[in-house]
């Protein structure tokens, strides 16, 4: 049996841990509240009257609503691609045998490794030259780089899962393979196509390099918009803590949902 | 038989995504090789010239690069560290039985710092730590720490947020391994001995090893990687003394505009993550 002091040293050590991880939520929020002579005030103050000021200027005035919009739409868009490519691609990994599989497992896995400033100096030069900086199929297509190894890695693994009877079944009544993988494996599979989903939308909502040199006004990314703000002497302090928290929630959410796969995912799958 | 199907069906099934994949992740790189072999700056667009192996050279002996890639990693070697026993610390403690509730609590509040945006954590450090109105020199009783405007403690304050954001993930993952240890094994061995060191080491150890090897590469991996956050908080300074090997290269092609050198670094550092990902597969994929 747990003595009483070991069990409430383990809460006291819980309660540590909870408030490190939300400490620095809690201070951007509060700060997002803060008009900008309270945000500068030495020492700062923990309570005063909040305003919702930050926000209205931020999103209206300043244009951040617009820049997260180019975010979702470049996030929703890169995850459809990502899946309309991955899944299909994933079945084959899982189901079909080929010379060379191994070989493509290798090169979609080692995507994910690479550092994005590898990517993006030749990229930008080729945009600028095919005049496609600025626009937002540009960061859909480059986000592929990573969203599309992640859908199929989770992909596959989760067709891999699915009893290979039951394509068989399907095949004796005549089915494609097409068909089989759309009314068979597909349905039982979604958990899978679900998270991944979730995960490319994560890390491209997430990006900020490549916002920050494909995109100039136009197609703008809200991180790429929150580092603007960043210029200057006297900087925005709310404001920025309130575009930030605008960034962070929805991100923070889908964590939230996925976050019993989160780790299975960031590692790939190497923990189960 | 199993898994025997026409190659045209394959190649329907896999075709448009190594097609995908090879436009916009392989003809960039051959892009990238050939700028590397050339003169090739942003300002003096008229005479982008071919100079062979020059670049290379130039990066291979620049102390910078070294330095920029020794920086790198000595981060990874303090922060590394520090979230493994950080790490290991909360797994065990979310390990114990009881107390379910705030557990769960813990667990969820772990995943917030992993799934935030690397900008944000940078743009959040400038806040809470800055020298007069910051919240961590409050909090340290008043202190006037400079933190982002002197070299030691801008680096100090890189690991900060990188065992911040990253401690809560290896936690999990350890974590994951310790529920692995199946129960009545974990019982017999607690009936054994007291020593909680002793099951670790003998009984838990052998489950953590695959997590803590995918912790390894993966940290080594995205540190080499390492640029949002940096880059918000401190763009590689003061002078450059967190200015990482992804940060060096995008400041000599970006703001040095000079995308010839630039890139033979890209290149040179893709060599160095293709090395670390063959050896990432050869643990890990070997089933497929």
């Amino acid at each position: 049996m747990t003595s009483t002091r070991s069990m409430w040293t383990q809460i006291a050590l819980l309660g540590v841990i909870i408030t490190v991880c939300v400490f620095p939520f809690y201070w951007m929020v509060t700060t997002s509240l803060k008009t900008q002579i309270v945000a500068l005030e030495a020492p700062p103050v923990w309570l005063f009257e909040p305003t919702l000021d930050n926000y209205r200027e931020a999103l209206f005035e300043d244009g951040v609503l617009r820049t997260l919009i180019n975010s979702l739409v470049v996030a929703v868009s890169t995850t459809l691609l990502a899946l309309i490519l991955g899944v299909p691609a994933a079945f084959a990994l899982a189901r079909f045998e080929f010379r060379g599989k191994k070989d493509l497992w290798f090169w979609f896995i080692t995507n994910r490794m690479v550092s994005p400033i590898v990517l993006a100096l030749p990229f930008f030069l080729i945009a600028r030259n095919l005049g496609m900086l600025d626009k937002h199929i540009t960061l859909i297509l480059i986000y592929l780089t990573f969203n599309l190894p992640i859908v199929i890695w989770i992909v596959t693994d989760q067709f891999r899962g699915i009893p290979y009877d039951l394509d068989e079944a399907a095949r004796l009544e005549g089915a494609s393979q097409f068909t089989i993988m759309r009314k068979i494996c597909l349905p039982l599979a979604m958990p899978g196509v679900a998270v991944s989903a979730i995960f490319s939308f994560i890390f491209s909502w997430n990006e900020l390099m490549f916002g920050l040199i494909l995109t100039r006004t136009e197609a703008k990314t809200a991180p790429a918009m929150a580092v603007s703000f960043m210029e200057g002497y006297n900087l925005p302090y709310g404001k920025i803590m309130a575009t930030s928290t605008l960034i962070v929630i929805p991100v923070l959410i889908f964590a939230l949902i996925a976050s019993k796969q989160l780790v299975r995912g960031l590692t790939m799958g190497a923990v189960k | 038989m199993r898994g025997q199907v026409s190659r045209k069906t394959i190649f329907a099934f896999i075709g448009p995504a190594v097609i995908g994949l090879a436009l916009v992740g392989i003809a960039p790189l051959l892009y990238a090789v050939w700028t590397s072999l050339h003169f090739y700056n942003l300002t003096k667009l008229k005479r982008v010239e071919f100079i062979g192996l020059e670049n290379y050279w130039t990066v291979l002996t620049d102390e910078v690069f070294w330095q920029a890639m020794g920086r790198t990693f000595f981060l990874l070697g303090t922060a590394l560290p520090l979230q493994l026993a950080l790490g290991l610390i909360i797994a065990l403690v979310l390990h114990q039985p009881g107390l379910t509730l705030i557990k769960t609590l813990c667990r969820l509040s772990l995943v917030l710092p992993m799934a935030t945006t690397y900008a944000v954590v940078g743009l959040l450090g400038q806040v809470m730590f800055n020298q007069k109105f910051g919240v961590v020199n409050q909090l340290l009783g008043g202190a006037d720490i400079n933190w982002i405007g002197d070299p030691e403690n801008a680096f100090a304050m890189i690991i900060f947020w990188d065992v911040w954001q990253w401690t809560p993930f290896v936690a999990l993952v350890l974590l994951a391994g310790l529920t692995m240890v199946p129960g009545e094994v974990e019982e017999a061995a607690r009936l054994e001995t007291k020593s909680k060191w002793t099951v670790l080491r003998y009984v838990q150890l052998p489950f953590l090893l695959p997590g803590l090897v995918a912790v390894l590469i993966l940290r080594t991996a995205d540190t080499l990687k390492l640029f949002d956050m940096v880059f918000t908080l401190t763009r590689g300074g003061p002078g450059s003394s967190t200015e990482f090997i992804s940060l060096m290269i995008q400041r000599v092609g970006f703001r040095g505009f000079d995308q010839g050198l630039a890139s033979a670094q890209a290149i040179i550092l893709l060599i160095i993550t293709i090395i670390l990902a063959q050896i990432y597969i050869r643990v890990f994929y070997k089933e497929v």
